[in-house]
């Protein structure tokens, strides 16, 4: 059998253990490839950045475990960057299999920076419908949210005394890996205005480009490399960075997959003619 | 104790999935009907306890009437069960469309038309500043031009639609190139899971999710 015959008959569980070592080696092997701020995670942290201590984030946090490993970095960078400008959190989940990791996240990242629930930031939790929770918050958090997440009354809370709608927050910005973002834009930033930023899965980031361009969207953090960069920015935690290591050498490895197998798929195509052509 | 007892039901649950990758085998099945099962167990009591607990039983006991006439609307539909009454499903099916055309119609239009076409209306140019938003309209009318049937795509035309296809291609690429990045994430998240757990027979704490 030839060469190329041989790659082209290649098992795919060898190419599935190749891109598991890809991924175990370089995550117990750091290397520390160097990573550049693009300027759409930039404007994202400069306007977070501008922000008054006090002011209210409000951080739709709506992922699950299944795509934890994506945005798990992304949201904790976020709530660093906000608890260290000391301002107020708000947040939620508008995906019911990730209530209550995202309460956990919250918690621990306000735990780090010696932050009070009810005064330095509040958790909503979950209501089903999302469309309609995030039309009816444009009117009255209360609404869809007659109590937090612990069954504690809104107006029991001191950070939400006269706290009523996205009137009376800076700005919005969802970590998303759901159909909810279309929700956010259309029923949230296009029927409300306020300022919205978005977070998303690898996967949907490019359906969602478009909207930093026409303005609906003030930045966009795509995936872990995005991730990666607002670590940088903010200067604090690693999980996304190192992930970087690992994102580079299994791309370089499935690169090389794809070359090897057109290289071979064109050798044995050229094979196949020289051999029909001889009769 | 109990951490780590879930933690090894998890990993052994993540290894019964990807052992999927050799072959289909009755691990990777009883891992999928679990997931299955757990799931719809999970959203039942979710809307038992957020929808009707929440939004219809408590405001009654609180004597307020109002949710009957949404609960009255939703059982009108199962009218179309019933072939001579079938006509009144019509009634709360007219109050969705209302309502959902309604609300939807003009905001749909507003963000996904009318502020994406307004974003490529913008002064174009050889500058540094200008000539993304040239690029932008290039490739939009090159893009709507390849689904444009009613002529054949031939001569300067069919130039158009030829780099229409191309920048329709480079969108795809983009698209898959993020694809794989998310993918090797989640791989990454679930390999660092497995050698915490493995590391916490050497005395290391429970991984995360």
């Amino acid at each position: 059998m030839a060469w190329h015959e041989r790659l082209l008959a290649i098992d795919r569980r060898v190419l599935y253990a190749l891109i598991f070592l890809a991924v175990l080696i370089p995550s117990l092997l750091p290397i520390g490839l160097p990573i550049k701020v693009t300027p759409e995670v930039q404007r994202v942290y400069d306007r977070i950045d501008s922000l008054r201590p006090g002011e209210i984030l409000m951080l739709p946090l709506e992922y699950d475990p299944s795509t934890a490993a994506e945005l798990e970095p992304m949201a904790l960078a976020i709530l660093r960057h906000a608890f260290s400008k000391n301002l107020r959190v708000l947040g939620l989940c508008l995906s019911s299999t990730g209530v209550t990791l995202v309460e956990s996240e919250i918690a621990a990242v306000a735990r780090e920076y010696g932050k009070e629930y009810g005064k330095d930031y509040v958790y909503l939790g979950y209501q089903p419908y999302p469309a309609v929770v995030i039309l009816t918050m444009g009117e009255n958090f209360r609404t869809p949210f007659p109590l937090d997440y612990y069954g504690t009354p809104l107006d029991s809370l001191p950070m939400m005394r006269g706290v009523r709608n996205y009137n009376d927050v800076a700005l919005v910005f969802t970590v998303n890996a759901t159909s909810g973002i279309d929700f956010w834009i259309i029923y949230g930033q296009g029927r409300y205005k306020f300022p919205f930023g978005l977070g998303s899965a690898a996967v949907m980031a490019t359906n969602y480009y478009q909207y930093v361009q026409s303005g609906q969207l003030f930045g966009i953090i795509s995936g872990l490399r995005g991730a990666a960069e607002y670590e940088i920015l903010v200067g604090k935690g690693n999980v996304a960075r190192k992930g970087m290591d690992v994102q580079s050498v299994a791309h370089a490895l499935i690169i090389a997959f794809i070359v090897l197998g057109n290289v071979a798929y064109i050798v044995e195509r050229r094979r196949a003619r020289r051999a029909a052509a001889a009769g | 104790m109990l951490d780590a007892l879930l933690t090894t039901v998890a990993a052994l649950l993540s290894l019964c999935v990807l052992s999927f990758l050799y072959r289909e085998n009755p691990f990777y099945r009883f891992a999928e009907h679990l997931a299955v099962g757990v799931s719809a167990g999970y959203w039942v009591i979710i809307l038992y306890n957020q929808s009707l607990t929440a939004k219809v039983l408590e405001p009654l006991k609180a004597g307020n009437p109002l949710p009957l006439v949404p609960c009255l609307l939703g059982l009108l539909l199962f009218a179309r069960l019933f072939g001579k009454i079938g006509w009144v499903s019509r009634i709360p099916m007219a109050y969705m469309l209302g309502v959902g055309s309604g609300v939807e119609i003009p905001l749909i239009l507003q963000t996904y038309v009318l502020q994406q076409v307004h974003a490529t209306m913008r002064p174009v140019g050889f500058t540094a500043s200008t000539y993304a938003n040239l690029l932008i309209a290039l490739a939009v009318i090159c893009g709507i031009a390849y689904f444009f049937f009613s002529t054949r795509h031939r001569g300067a035309f069919g130039a158009v639609t030829r780099v229409g296809i191309w920048i329709l291609m480079i969108g795809f690429g983009a698209t898959f190139g993020f694809t794989v990045m998310g993918r090797i994430s989640l791989l990454l998240g679930r390999v660092n899971f497995l050698v915490g757990w493995a590391g916490m027979a050497f005395g290391g704490p429970p991984p995360g999710l």
